[in-house]
């Protein structure tokens, strides 16, 4: 079935109810800090003080005599039973041709701890807090060394790991840098611009937690953990860490309290509980608590940068040349490398048809939390950076932010950008347009006197952000190093009544995925959405799954599902053509009845899965019983979602609060299944943009590598009154390559929004003098900014 | 040990506690209502909120000793006894108001308080009220429509 086709059938593009909704809104959701295990245990971690230390000794003698205490487990214990590091998924490598540095990631640190929070000794015990008072009996003798934090004082400082010893992980590059410095000679204007994209914590309010079990009997673990994607989990910790075959370990990642990319990796919290649970022969369970969630979740973002931008005497854009430093933190995360160079350079041609592209990136290790993807993941970055620089190049040229876009807008597709993808499809004039008449544009200046009549300074910023999802062609991705295939599974089971179970290698924490899968299924059968259930987050019922990230959710697993009703459909005509007395190439399928071509015979769905099950008047010589069809899918192509989105802020100019007034967003997401849950997705992406924007920042302490934001008291997390409604529209040009038209609308928000809210508040305060601001744009940094302009 | 007697979603409950057991902790493990959650650790995320006396608290702040004799509602305890949810609940459904559900039955328990407070509260207002509950899913837009239609029904 080809995407028209699909978007015109019932249920899609209908705003249904949630299914989830019930158990959620009851306290009937089943988070996995609500599982309890018989005679379950309790296990806490000792962690590094420290941001860089040698252990010299770890004594554990009064730690094992406390109370309740089970075990008590070091790096020592790890060497031991022969665990390996965790792994990296993704190999990058440098412009020289060598592989990026890939140190050990020690499970339980051995030897030395590299950040403030890294792991040292697991404690198991009866309860939770014997085990947390054993944690206090625990010595550890650290000598301390000299910590490196920021990225730019990385190449100089003491070094982490003996396998970098400059602490540089990869020199990467993309693009014709001979091309791009010539260009440079011929351009009519160049802006030039240092950015900082500012470290985040993803925060999921969920902190993560795990309970590893052991069964004896069967030689088996279960692993619950919340986590966006179980079958991955497991294959990195059975085949890359503890060695064990894969169909001895099942991960249930069950509900899940939000990810937003924090929750993909591999951590070693999941390993030590799995592993415990064997040696200690004992249900174990770990809660995070929200400091420890700070000091130990992947981070995002953390990129210090210099971009250049040549443009000729028509604000036409010619080339861009961009310097990255990338902070990896102190280990390499599960897919920590790809995100400041794949996932982030390839996007830096933007809606624009800039011709040449030059990016070189410098991933550093420091003593701080790894950094993986967050929300976006190197795609909010390379939006942050291009769309700064695109609105600084119209200020200096007396253009309008609008209208040095839309000279520069990519209007024929499929376009080939210079950075190495493939737009399929898109309509950046006319996503400007509908964002341009929703946010009113044409009353800006009204609006901007009625500010200043009250002492305040209105700016508007324009943001047009593309990114790819939809991960990922396995081959591109496996070319470009990747250590894993980006297909999706999906198995659509038909009961014999007619109702329908899918199992899903994509993974909702949040996403509404049992309502959308189910409205895709409902649609295709003709049957109704209450009849199918969506099974997620189990790798004992579910096939096989990549998970859910990157946007991929719809476009990738609804695509694996769509395979897999082609078969099911395929199959389902040749019973009916049976029972009809019919040719199958006679049978025709829609709205849940099979019709022989050109005769008023017809049967329901419900009678073919019957007789699937009950086959007696059935060709059993040739067809095999039973409706149950599995597919995998394979993307061809990355999707590719743009928008524009326009922010409208007034600054105090005595105070250097900026308030957000007006904020559109329309984007264009191809086809929309259930717009309100889409329009769901958008706000909360845009609330964690206009976070990282204006409030949110993850500091550590430049010398000693203590965080500094490590709680909801420090780390200024959006809340409600800080919002205005947000405006939402929708364009469509659906997605060429997959049979439903998406493109995926997850992380739109969070890309799209940062630019918009900084081009706004430098716009306000231009009168001022002021040129530059870094995220953040707390008072403190407004005020500062205004008051330097004026010095 | 010590003994507190309290009511929980209007059935009477004694429990034998450790003195620093907190009010979250008594729900969540002692009596297995998971439905209300811990999001953080200084009483900044609102998961946890309960009525006590009717009156929206956060649970992870209050001992189990504290509400001795008082009468607690948690998320489990609103809906009718056949299942059907109240008007609030139904209005977070209608309007989208959740995604991951996380901090849900807090924010719903925190809105039930706010409509009785406020009748007919204004966005601002709602806005103002939800400080205390941190979502990280839904950006709040349709958790301030979800409170407003929530009020309304109430007060039908």
């Amino acid at each position: 079935m080809g995407a028209n086709d699909f978007a015109s059938l019932p249920h899609i593009g209908e705003s249904v109810l949630r299914k989830e909704d019930y158990r959620f809104l009851t306290g009937a959701g089943q988070y996995t800090d609500d599982i309890t295990l018989t005679r379950m245990t309790h296990a806490v971690f000792v962690r590094s003080p420290h941001a860089h230390a040698l252990i010299k000794s770890i004594n554990t003698t009064a730690a094992k005599a406390a109370p309740g205490v089970i075990g008590v487990l070091d790096g020592k214990d790890v060497a031991h039973d022969k665990l390996n590091g965790l792994p990296c998924g993704w190999l990058i490598t440098s412009t020289d041709g060598q592989p990026m540095k890939e140190p050990p990631h020690p499970v339980l640190a051995l030897d030395k701890v590299r950040y403030v929070g890294d792991h040292v000794v697991m404690i198991v015990a009866e309860t939770l807090e014997q085990a947390k008072n054993a944690a206090e009996l625990v010595e550890v003798d650290y000598e301390m060394l000299p910590a490196v934090v920021d990225v730019r004082d990385a190449k100089k400082g003491t070094a982490l790991h003996d396998a970098a010893p400059d602490n540089q992980c990869y020199h990467w590059a993309l693009g014709d840098k001979g091309l791009v410095d010539e260009a440079f000679t011929k351009a009519a204007h160049i802006t030039k611009l240092d950015l900082i994209n500012n470290r985040l914590v993803p925060n999921a309010m969920e902190p993560r937690v795990a309970i590893g079990s052991y069964s004896r009997a069967n030689d088996d673990y279960t692993l619950y953990v919340s986590n966006q994607n179980p079958h991955v989990e497991r294959l990195l910790m059975t085949a890359f860490v503890m060695g064990l075959p894969e169909h001895k370990v099942r991960v249930i990642a069950p509900d899940v309290g939000g990810g937003f990319g924090s929750k993909i990796y591999l951590y070693a919290e999941d390993v030590c509980l799995t592993w415990a649970s064997k040696k200690l022969n004992r249900n174990i369970k770990w809660v995070c608590e929200r400091g420890e969630a700070f000091l130990s979740d992947a981070h995002g973002r953390d990129h210090s940068s210099h971009a250049e931008l040549a443009l000729d005497k028509d604000g036409k854009f010619l080339a861009l040349r961009v310097h990255t430093d990338a902070n990896l933190g102190a280990y390499l995360s599960t897919f920590s490398t790809c995100v400041p160079t794949i996932l982030y350079a390839t996007l830096l041609a933007g809606q624009y048809t800039t011709p040449l592209v030059y990016v070189e990136v410098d991933a550093w290790f420091t003593n701080t939390a790894p950094v993986d993807a967050y929300r976006g993941a190197g795609r909010p970055e390379a939006t942050y950076l291009l769309e700064r620089i695109v609105s600084r190049a119209a200020f200096e040229l007396g253009l309008s932010q609008d209208e040095i876009r839309r000279r520069n807008f990519i209007a024929e597709f499929p376009y080939q950008t210079p950075v190495a993808l493939q737009y399929d499809t898109g309509d950046f004039v006319a996503c400007m347009d509908a964002s341009q008449k929703l946010a009113d544009v044409a009353g800006f200046k009204a609006r901007q006197e009625a500010s200043k009549a009250n002492g305040k300074l209105r700016g508007i910023g324009y943001s047009s952000y593309i990114e790819a999802c939809g991960l990922a062609p396995s081959n591109i991705a496996g070319a470009l190093g990747a250590r894993a295939g980006l297909f999706e599974c999906g198995e659509v089971r038909v009961h014999p009544t007619g109702s329908v179970t899918v199992f899903t290698g994509s993974h909702s924490h949040g996403q509404g995925h049992e309502t959308t899968f189910a409205q895709v299924v409902a649609s295709r059968l003709g049957i109704s959405v209450d009849s199918v259930d969506i099974v997620h987050g189990d790798t004992g019922r579910v096939p096989f799954g990549m998970g859910t990230y990157g946007s991929r959710s719809i476009s990738v697993g609804g695509a694996a599902i769509m395979k897999a009703l082609d078969k099911i459909e395929a199959k389902a005509k040749k019973i009916a053509a049976h029972l009809m007395e019919a040719a199958d190439t006679d049978i025709d399928f829609a709205n849940g009845e099979f019709t022989v071509r050109g005769t008023d015979k017809k049967i329901p769905f419900g009678t073919v899965a019957l007789t699937a099950y009950v086959p007696h008047n059935y060709p059993l010589e040739t067809l095999e019983p039973g409706l149950n069809e599995t597919a995998f899918y394979d993307p061809t192509n990355f999707t590719f979602p743009s928008g524009t989105y326009i922010a409208e802020v007034e600054v105090d100019p005595e105070t250097g609060v900026v308030r957000l007034d007006r904020f559109t967003a329309v984007d264009d997401f191809g086809t929309i299944i259930n717009p309100m849950i889409v329009e769901g997705q958008v706000h909360g992406g845009l609330v964690q943009g206009i976070g990282q924007a204006l409030t949110e920042n993850c500091v550590y302490d430049r010398e000693t590598g203590q965080l500094l934001t490590g709680s909801f008291m420090d780390y200024a997390m959006p809340r409600a009154d800080e919002f205005p409604q947000f405006n939402i529209g929708h364009i469509c040009t659906p997605c060429t390559h997959n049979p439903l038209g998406t493109k995926g609308c997850g992380e739109a928000g969070a890309i799209g929004s940062p630019p918009s809210i900084i081009n706004a508040v430098l716009d306000a305060l231009a009168p001022l003098g002021v040129k530059d601001l870094d995220m953040p744009a707390t008072p403190h940094r407004v005020w500062e900014a205004i008051q330097s302009a004026k010095a | 040990m010590m003994q507190v007697n309290l009511t929980v979603n209007g059935a009477p409950v004694t429990l034998n506690v450790s003195p620093n057991t907190l009010l979250v902790q008594a729900l969540r493990e002692h009596l297995n209502l998971t439905g209300t959650h811990v999001g953080c650790d200084t009483a900044q995320c609102g998961a946890c909120t309960v009525h006590v006396n009717g009156q929206a608290v956060k649970s992870c702040n209050v001992l189990l000793v504290q509400v001795d004799g008082a009468s607690v509602d948690t998320i489990e305890g609103i809906a009718e006894a056949d299942g059907t949810m109240h008007p609030m609940q139904a209005a977070f459904k209608d309007c989208h108001g959740l995604q991951c559900g996380y901090c849900t039955p807090g924010m719903v328990m925190n809105a039930i308080d706010i409509s009785r407070r406020h009748p007919n509260p204004t966005e601002q207002q709602i806005r103002e009220h939800l400080q205390g509950n941190l979502c990280r899913c839904t950006g709040y837009q349709n958790i301030v429509k979800a409170v407003q239609q929530g009020a309304a029904a109430m007060k039908a």
